[in-house]
């Protein structure tokens, strides 16, 4: 008997028994379904975070000063005092791969305005750190060029800042006073949220760096500087040339190791990416047991089907039919009813992870692949769980099947 | 249909079946020798338990002899492979059962295409093929019909025309008419004679009714697994 034909005699065969057929299907659609929906879910979680990482700037690199070694007792890493404003000018000048740089100063300080007060963290930064960043300004100007060189004791509030300060009045051109120096707020930035756990992002203020040195601090280093390449690609050469340059301007020997670290974003990124692309695993796998529940349940089905056929196997068989044409209609009744399982799942699927996005409001993305593999996943089921009850019908003796009662 | 009238058909010589019921040895056969030739219309006949129902299956290739020859056409059928067997099932052998044994929930048709399904017997030709089998057993008029649609006397015309279909040498009819009420079995039978008669249709035929071997050419009389004898009843 010819493939085409089996096929018809096994719809046919499903066709008689619509509710079983149906009921046995559920298992897979279930089974597919969760696989598909699941698989979005992780998905849209791992293309969120990637954005998202990727809007704090992908191209971002961080310097730090090394630990600082004094009489046998180790600092805390950016503890040295080493790294300078003119590493940060020389970083921009000479490395092809860098693009801009912002020193950084950072600490915290009580500021007042009028009868109010705030301790936020107060930074003390360059120019381009808006271009670096990719901050935005709520409101107001941010520093030009000139204020950072003068040392100007202007400064810019984050949100939160703005907010406890100033709870109705418009905080521009007003002077508040940081660790008792006045300063006039040029601008408020936008705001950019909670960055995980307690820290706020906002709760910070802005000062040029060397205002932040000379008339708050009173030193000559800086804590850090925030550099970003010309491009996400050139992120290792940027690193090296960074990391030469430095080594040359601190005279370090070849012996001595570096006197300053670097972190990039790409990093990060990779970490969290990783993070939700195990979190994909992990539901997938979950979803899979259901699967491969469905699968049982065919199997289950298949063989009931095979016992209560069997005096149809044994009329078959007097009739002529090899033990391959029984294998194969019993084995593509079940590869039919998986598939068919499979692609009301898939269908499903796809229907229920837009539910879940527009309930629920979890990013959500069906790939091809997950589709794929359902489907795949759904026909080898079919074919594993349907080759057992098909070898067994096919194996019965004619008389035997046609006697059985 | 079969024009090796007179040929050797079957040879069966010292044919033995011992069925291994649990720790019980029960012995169906004990060493049956008899042949048929083409044309014939052999009827074998005993009490129930005698064994004859057991040679049938083994003649029909449903069942396989503990030892002893069975030669069909000329060839040792007990040395062949389970695919072989299929393929004598299909092409030289049309079985009709005591209980009909058509497929349920299936339209009479169908049930007669079935060998062809089996021998890839393109489907206009599978079609014409069906129909003529089953106007041959005089129902025509009941080609769409399901099978519990129809009378016990029909469903079993349909099985004839089913074990016609595919042209084969021998038809082997196991108490066809135990079944059904005794003016359908006599209709049932007219088919028999008719298909004897006018195609030459080799028909070996079980029953213990002595008014359904009337119509039959040969008797062999079946006790406790041996031939006690052989009779012929007409020509």
């Amino acid at each position: 008997m010819n493939l085409l034909k089996t096929v018809q005699v096994a719809l046919k065969a499903l066709n008689k028994n619509k509710m079983r057929s149906f009921l046995t299907m559920l298992g897979i659609i279930v089974g597919v379904l969760a696989v598909v929906a699941m698989v979005s879910i992780g998905q849209g979680a791992k293309v969120s975070v990637q954005e998202r990482i990727s809007q704090l700037g992908s191209n971002l690199l961080f310097v730090r000063p090394g630990s600082s070694f004094r009489h046998g007792v180790h600092g805390g890493w950016g503890s040295r005092t080493t790294l300078k404003p003119e590493d940060a000018e020389a970083i921009v000048e000479e490395c092809p791969s860098v693009e801009m740089v912002s020193p950084e100063v950072n600490t915290r300080g009580q500021v007042v305005y009028k009868n109010k007060n705030w301790n936020p963290s107060i930074s003390g930064i360059g120019a381009d750190i808006l271009a670096i960043r990719g901050w935005k300004m709520d409101a107001g100007i941010f520093f030009r060029r000139g204020d950072i060189k003068g040392a100007a004791k202007f400064c810019v509030l984050g949100k939160t800042v703005a907010e406890n300060l100033f709870s109705d009045v418009s905080p521009i051109g007003e002077i508040i006073r940081i660790r008792q120096i006045p300063f006039t707020v040029l601008g408020v930035l936008a705001t950019r949220g909670q960055a995980g756990g307690w820290f706020d992002q906002d709760d910070v203020i802005l000062v040029p760096y060397t205002t932040a040195q000379k008339r708050l601090l009173g030193i000559q280093h800086i804590n850090s500087i925030v550099v970003s390449a010309v491009s996400a690609e050139s992120m290792s050469s940027a690193e090296q040339e960074i990391s030469e340059l430095l080594r040359r301007r601190h005279e370090l020997a070849d012996y001595e190791e570096d006197d300053f670290n670097i972190r990039n974003m790409a990093d990060i990124q990779e970490a969290v990416t990783e993070t939700a692309g195990t979190m994909t695993i992990l539901l997938a796998g979950i979803a899979s047991v259901s699967l491969l529940v469905g699968g049982i349940g065919i199997m289950n089905i298949m063989l009931v089907s095979v016992t209560e056929r069997i005096r149809e196997i044994g009329i078959r068989l007097s009739v002529g039919a090899r033990e391959r044409d029984i294998l194969m209609q019993f084995l593509v009744e079940a590869i039919v009813l998986s598939l068919t399982g499979g692609l009301i799942g898939i269908i499903a699927g796809i229907i229920g992870s837009r539910v879940i996005s527009s309930i629920a409001g979890w990013p959500t993305m069906v790939s091809v692949a997950s589709i794929g593999l359902a489907f795949v996943f759904s026909a080898a089921v079919g074919v594993f769980f349907g080759f057992y009850p098909a070898r067994k019908a096919s194996k019965l003796n004619p008389i035997d099947a046609l006697r059985y009662e | 249909m079969d024009n090796r009238v007179n040929s050797e058909l079957i040879r069966v010589e010292s044919l033995t079946k011992i069925y291994h019921l649990g720790e019980v040895k029960v012995v169906a056969l004990r060493g049956v020798s008899f042949e048929v030739k083409g044309g014939d219309f052999l009827a074998i006949m005993g009490p129930s338990g005698s064994g004859k129902s057991t040679l049938m299956n083994i003649i029909g290739c449903l069942d396989r002899p503990t030892s002893g020859q069975y030669l069909l056409e000329g060839t040792e059928v007990s040395k062949l492979d389970k695919k072989q067997l299929a393929y004598i099932r299909n092409k030289k052998i049309g079985f009709v059962f005591q209980m009909f044994n058509l497929l349920p929930r299936t339209t009479a048709l169908e049930n007669i295409e079935l060998p062809l399904l089996y021998s890839n017997v393109p489907t206009k030709k599978r079609n014409r093929l069906a129909e003529e089998s089953l106007a041959l057993v005089g129902l025509s008029g009941r080609k769409m019909h399901y099978t519990h649609q129809l009378s016990g006397g029909e469903q079993q015309r349909v099985a004839i025309a089913r074990a016609l279909v595919n042209s084969p040498s021998i038809i082997l009819a196991d108490e066809p008419t135990g079944n059904v009420d005794s003016q359908s079995g006599a209709e049932i039978m007219e088919i028999f004679e008719k298909l004897n008669n006018e195609k030459k249709i080799t028909i070996i035929l079980v029953t213990h009714d002595l008014e359904i071997s009337k119509f039959a050419k040969k008797m062999i009389l079946f006790r406790d697994g041996e031939i006690v004898k052989r009779e012929i009843i007409k020509d």
